[in-house]
This record gives structure tokens, C-alpha cells and sequence, in this order.
């Protein structure tokens, strides 16, 4: 396969299936394993099925540190997001129409708070500071007396920032609404405490944690009870939050993956600290470019830099047996940079040039070394055919030019 | 979005050897050189052109190019492809030059075409500087 040689740095766009994690799934679907439907409540083969998705159930709880019940199956984060913002907009909207997020969310929430404005609710988008984190001060500031819901995630996909969510959270609470976080990117990678944690809604994603695509959870708190209006109607699964027949299979990976989370998260991170130390050493040497977001307040599995006066598609061509995601316009279908670089302040042009490198429990030391001796002789390569660099290395500002745009 | 194995090429040919594809640059004060530069970093796409001519006959005919370019992969391999094609041109020739031959040459997606119209753009403007200095 052609992939084999290529090597992967983009564990926050999605990670692999740990091995141990696909053969556990693998029992629950053929006519030797437990392929039951776990809503048959007349035989053992629903049983066993339904056993199965409660375990996995406790396995999540397990992590984020709250009750089992209090977790929702859903077909991922993208769902969970959409199930939280919608179901608690739509079930309190008697109570108020506004809403509080930030401009750095992740599309599976401002998505689902444009919808609402169609639908007529007024939604609040927060700036982060030039670091990339939400100061729980604009949070305060924002919130209103019609305020019934607050939508801050936890770990930034693109930038690895973190949040205080318990800031955020008491502040939150203090004025009655609700608190939502979007924690894609954060089992696994750092300390989830639900029951000190002024949470009310969270969303989580299997895929982010070694476990499969097509399934994530909504931690939904049952003291104080939170509401929904549901998305999906029909069999009234999940307490009527979520309604469709479980997809065991599914659930018994992420299962599995987050109770491997738990007991090597502490593994987990000192590798990937170890190799965040190693590249941020090796990239400063190169010059002329910039860490995006916060390095004070950061989880170390991503990593996010700019290498002015190249631009990052290019630079991911140019990377040929590397994977890694950019901010650039080119790579995404809109022809617009990075919304989460522009909402920092970052110039235009940086936000061209940004590369997102994310590790994980698959990497290797020499899958980091080749990389930054690749990066190192592809960023010099593109500079040399960059127009922008020869100008620089000719003592022009870029920013007095008057460019002949088209 | 997956590429054309065209512009694949180009640009690792051009990133690789860039003396070979004319990566470089002349002295802009030069007489004999037109220079053209379009697009814009905010943008994520800055080409530089510069001709060297010789007069031949009644016209001039474009003896070296040289081109830099920061962009996209489809950006610099579009440039490049340009270059390839004007080198024993007529300015005449230059200019007749559409952006749909560097599209049809290298296969590039719609998504992609602006690329090409940035080249088309940099050798107009690379001849307007020439001539003016004529």
C-alpha cells in the first residue's frame, strides 16, 4: 500500500484504530459473536448486546468521571454538538433566545448556532485573545439576561489551546444557563473531572481516541437536570435523547478505547511531550516562523506553525510522504484561511502558511526526526522559489507593497 | 483534494531543479528585461515574471525568462508551465497566450483555474514593463 511509507503526524483529524480495539469490536458482529440488537429484551441475544453497550457506556463514564446514564450515544461529536446546542436551544427557548460561543469553535457548533439565528435566536461570538484561548472575562461580559446556553470547547482541533472550563463554567452557572463543551479533541490527552467540572453538556468523539468513526456520546448531567428537544425521533432509544437501533459494534470500540485511555493516558502523554520538546527545538531553528496559539496553555499532541513567506499547501506538497493538515485557503473548498488563525489576529498571509502537526501513540522518534529534516530542506527549497522571501532578504515590508491583486 | 499527476510532477521537477525550470531572477533595471508581479500574499498567491528580449526584425523576441512564485502547488506549477512555453516566442506570440493552455496542459481542477489566470496576467504585465522601457 502506498500509504505505508508515508508518515503520520495528524492524529487530531483522526487516529487510528488501536488493534486491541478492533478485535474487541470484531465480536460483536458475526453470527459467532454477540451481533444482537440491544433493544431485544425477549432473548439472550439482545442481552448480551445490551450488557455489552453498558459496559462501554461505564468505560466512557469511566474517563470523563461522571454516571454512566449521564452518557448519550450518538454517531459522533458532530451529532453530540448538534444534539446539545439545538436539543437545549429548542427545549428552553420560552426561558430566552441567546446564545454564547466563540470564533474558534469547531464548524460542528458554529454550524448548529447559525441555524438557530435563521431560526431566530441571537448568538454571541466570542473573539479568543492572540493566544487562541477564550478568556472566561468575555464570557462574563457576553452574557445576558436571556442567555440559556454557553458553547466553548475544550482543546482547539486546530491550535491544541486549552480553555478553563471552570471559570467559564462558574460563571456560567452563576447566571443560570447552560454550559456545553465540545471535548473532540480531549479524551485521552488530558484530565476530565465531570464531577468537579461546572459541565452541563459534553461532546465526545471515538476517532480522536484509537477508536472507530461513526461514533461519539453526549455527557448530558442529570443533577441539575439538563433537557433536550431530540434530533432523531423514533423507538425512543437512549431515554428518547437519541433514537435508532445502538450500533453495538461501534459502541463497544469506543468503549474499549477510552478504558485503554484511562490506564495509558499517562504513557500517552509523556511520549507525545517528549516529541512536542523535540520539534518545537528543531522547528525555532528555522527562521522567520511563529507557534500559533498559546505554548503556556497548550496540550503537546498538536502543534501549530506558521513558515512565513512559504504558503502551505505548497509546503504540504512539498511534504510529499508526510501527513499533516494546513490553515491554507487552498486546502479547504472555500478558498478562505484558517477562520481560527484570522480570529488570533494572524495576518492573512501566516495563515496561509500554517501546517498543524499532531502526534499520537503510533508515533515513532524517527517518524519525527525524518520529519523535521524533511520540513527543514522543504521550507528552503520554497523560499528560494518564494517572491515574498526575495523581497524580504532585499529589506522590503511586505506590508508597504501595493499588490496588483486580480 | 488530490492533484494531477501533471502538476504533481511540475512541481516537484521545479522544486527539485530549480535552476533547470528558471527559477531565479534578472535585474529589474536592466533595459532588455520586463518584469511582471501579480497577486497577493493576503491572497496566498504572489507570481513574478521577468522576460529578457532581444529585437528581432520589427518585433522582439523573448530570449530567457526567469520566475518565482509563492502559492499553492497548482500556482507554481502553473508559472512554471507558462515558462515552458515562452522561451523563442514572439511578444506577439507572448500575448496571445491563454490561461486555458496551461489548464489543459497540466489538467488543472476549476477550482484551480485562478492559477492559471494569474500566469496569463504575469506575462501581459512582464510585456507592458518591456515595452514600456522600449
Amino acid at each position: 500500500m502506498s500509504t505505508q511509507s508515508t508518515i503520520y503526524l495528524d492524529y487530531a483529524s483522526t487516529t487510528p484504530v488501536d488493534p486491541r480495539v478492533a478485535s474487541k469490536m470484531m465480536e460483536f458482529l458475526t453470527p459467532e459473536g454477540e451481533f444482537g440488537n440491544p433493544a431485544s429484551r425477549s432473548h439472550r441475544f439482545g442481552w448480551k448486546a445490551d450488557e455489552a453497550v453498558e459496559q462501554a457506556r461505564s468505560h466512557v463514564a469511566n474517563l470523563v468521571n461522571c454516571d454512566p446514564r449521564e452518557i448519550v450515544w450518538t454517531s459522533g461529536a458532530t451529532e453530540a454538538d448538534n444534539l446539545a446546542i439545538k436539543g437545549v436551544a429548542r427545549f428552553y427557548k420560552s426561558k430566552g433566545n441567546h446564545i454564547i460561543t466563540s470564533k474558534i469553535e469547531h464548524k460542528a457548533v458554529l454550524d448548529p448556532c447559525r441555524q438557530l439565528e435563521r431560526e431566530g435566536f441571537e448568538v454571541t461570538y466570542l473573539d479568543p485573545d492572540d493566544g487562541g484561548v477564550i478568556s472566561p472575562e468575555a464570557v462574563k461580559s457576553a452574557m445576558k439576561d436571556s442567555t440559556i446556553l454557553v458553547s466553548i470547547m475544550h482543546i482547539n482541533n486546530e491550535l491544541g489551546t486549552l480553555n478553563n472550563l471552570t471559570e467559564i463554567g462558574e460563571i456560567v452557572r452563576e447566571k443560570g444557563a447552560f454550559f456545553h463543551v465540545d471535548a473532540a479533541q480531549s479524551t485521552g490527552k488530558t484530565e476530565i473531572d465531570l464531577t468537579k467540572m461546572p459541565v452541563d453538556l459534553m461532546s465526545f468523539s471515538a476517532h480522536k481516541t484509537y477508536g472507530p468513526k461513526g461514533i461519539g456520546a453526549l455527557y448530558v448531567r442529570r443533577k441539575p437536570r439538563v433537557r433536550l428537544e431530540a434530533l432523531i425521533h423514533g423507538g425512543g432509544h437512549e431515554r428518547g435523547m437519541r433514537s435508532g437501533t445502538l450500533a453495538t459494534h461501534q459502541i463497544v470500540g469506543m468503549g474499549e478505547a477510552f478504558r485503554i485511555a484511562k490506564i495509558e493516558m499517562e504513557k500517552d502523554l509523556a511520549k507525545v511531550n517528549a516529541f512536542h520538546k523535540r520539534f518545537l527545538e528543531k522547528v525555532e531553528e528555522i527562521d522567520h516562523i511563529y507557534i500559533n496559539g498559546d505554548l503556556n496553555n497548550k496540550v503537546p499532541n498538536i502543534l501549530n506553525v506558521s513558515f512565513n513567506f512559504v504558503e502551505g499547501e505548497s509546503l504540504i506538497m512539498g511534504l510529499k510522504d508526510i501527513a499533516v493538515s494546513s490553515g491554507s485557503a487552498c486546502t479547504s473548498a472555500s478558498l478562505e484561511p484558517s477562520y481560527v488563525l484570522r480570529a488570533l489576529g494572524r495576518k492573512d498571509e501566516l495563515a496561509h502558511s500554517s501546517i498543524r502537526f499532531s502526534f499520537g501513540r503510533f508515533t515513532s522518534d524517527e517518524d519525527v526526526d525524518n520529519t523535521l529534516k524533511i520540513l527543514g530542506n522543504v521550507v528552503h527549497r520554497l523560499r528560494e522559489l518564494s517572491p515574498l522571501w526575495e523581497m524580504h532578504l532585499d529589506g522590503i515590508d511586505l506590508d508597504t507593497v501595493e499588490w496588483n491583486t486580480h | 483534494m488530490a492533484y494531477s499527476k501533471k502538476v504533481v510532477e511540475k512541481f516537484e521537477n521545479t522544486l527539485n531543479n530549480p535552476e533547470a525550470f528558471k527559477v531565479g531572477r534578472f535585474d529589474p533595471k536592466e533595459t532588455n528585461v520586463g518584469t511582471g508581479m501579480v497577486g497577493a500574499p493576503a491572497c496566498g498567491d504572489v507570481m513574478k515574471l521577468q522576460i529578457k528580449c532581444e529585437p528581432k526584425g520589427n518585433t522582439h523576441i523573448i530570449k530567457d525568462v526567469k520566475f518565482k512564485t509563492y502559492g499553492c502547488g497548482s500556482a507554481i506549477a502553473s508559472a512554471s508551465e507558462l515558462v515552458d512555453m515562452l522561451i523563442g516566442k514572439t511578444l506577439e506570440e507572448a500575448k496571445a497566450i491563454k490561461n486555458v493552455e496551461i489548464v489543459e496542459a497540466l489538467e488543472l481542477p476549476p477550482i484551480k483555474i485562478h492559477c492559471s489566470v494569474l500566469a496569463e496576467d504575469s506575462i501581459r504585465q512582464a510585456i507592458e514593463d518591456y515595452e514600456s522601457k522600449q
